[in-house]
C-alpha cells in the first residue's frame, strides 16, 4: 500500500497544500479530473473545519493519504484528516436547505455536508481528544 | 502563504456587470468579491454575473459570503447569477442550497439571455 503523510500548521491557505497533494495522488492512481476536483474540495473543507473549529492546542492538522487496492490495480484513495482538538458531534450538520425562496441556508457549518456530498464514503471519529475525518473516493 | 484572488470587471455589457474571478475563493476572496459587488450596487447596478472560469476551488466560507451577496441582491430586487463553473463547484453550490437563489449558467451567452432586459 502506498501512502503519504504530512503535518500542516493551521495557517492561512495551508489547506491548499493538502489539496495539491491529494491532486497528485489522484493523478497517480488514475482518478478522473472531476473526481480529483471533488477530492480537492473535500480536503480543503476538512482542513478548514479543523482550522476553524478544533481549538487544537498544537495548531496542527495531520493528513494521511493512502492508495486503496494494490499497486498494480489501485481502487481509490483514502484520506485521513486528524486534529487533536476538542471534538464535536458529527450529527450536528447544518440544516438541509428548504424550498422557501427567502430561507437562505445558514452561513456556516456546511463543510461536512460538502464533504459527504463530494466523497463516496465518509466516517467521522470525534471525541474530547480530537477528530479524525476519514474519506474515500473510488476510481 | 496566501493565494490572492484576482478580479476583473466588465461594466460595458447591456445592464449587467460581469465580475471575472481568477483563483481561490476563500474568506478573503469572498470579501473582495463582496466589496466589488456592493460598490456596483451602490452605483445602481442591480444585475451581476459572476464568471468563475478562472476558479477551481471555492471553500464554504467563500460560498457563505456569496450567499450574503445574494441576500443583498434579493433586498434590492436585483439578480446575481453565475456562469462557467467547474462541475465540482456547481455540485457544491447545489449542496449548499445556493443554486435555489441564483441562476447558474453554462456560459455568458446563456446567462445574458436570462439577465438582459
Amino acid at each position: 500500500m502506498q501512502q503519504v503523510t504530512l503535518t500542516l500548521p493551521m495557517l492561512p491557505d495551508m489547506e491548499l497544500t493538502a489539496s495539491k497533494m491529494a491532486c497528485a495522488m489522484g493523478e497517480h492512481i488514475g482518478l478522473s479530473p472531476d473526481k480529483i476536483d471533488e477530492v480537492q474540495m473535500a480536503v480543503v473543507e476538512a482542513c478548514i473545519n479543523a482550522f476553524e473549529h478544533s481549538s487544537a492546542n498544537d495548531r496542527e492538522v495531520h493528513i494521511c493519504l493512502k492508495v486503496l487496492g494494490s499497486d498494480e490495480q489501485p481502487a481509490g484513495l483514502e484520506i485521513l484528516i486528524q486534529d487533536s482538538g476538542v471534538g464535536f458531534s458529527p450529527d450536528k450538520l447544518a440544516p438541509v436547505p428548504t424550498e422557501h425562496p427567502r430561507a437562505i441556508p445558514r452561513k456556516r457549518g456546511h463543510g461536512l455536508r460538502i464533504i459527504k456530498g463530494l466523497m463516496d464514503e465518509v466516517d467521522i471519529l470525534s471525541s474530547a481528544e480530537g477528530t479524525t475525518v476519514v474519506m474515500r473516493k473510488m476510481r | 502563504m496566501t493565494e490572492s484572488l484576482k478580479l476583473n470587471i466588465d461594466e460595458t455589457r447591456d445592464g449587467v456587470a460581469v465580475i471575472y474571478t481568477d483563483g481561490y475563493i476563500n474568506n478573503q476572496g469572498g470579501e473582495e468579491i463582496a466589496r466589488l459587488a456592493y460598490e456596483l450596487i451602490d452605483k445602481g447596478q442591480s444585475k451581476l454575473l459572476l464568471n468563475l472560469a478562472g476558479t477551481k476551488i471555492v471553500n464554504s466560507i467563500g460560498i457563505s459570503i456569496l450567499i450574503e451577496i445574494i441576500e443583498k441582491m434579493l433586498e434590492i430586487d436585483g439578480k446575481l447569477a453565475f456562469c462557467c463553473l467547474t462541475p465540482t463547484i456547481e455540485k457544491t453550490f447545489h449542496i449548499m442550497g445556493l443554486a435555489q437563489y441564483a441562476g447558474i449558467y453554462a456560459d455568458e451567452d446563456a446567462a445574458f439571455e436570462e439577465l438582459s432586459p
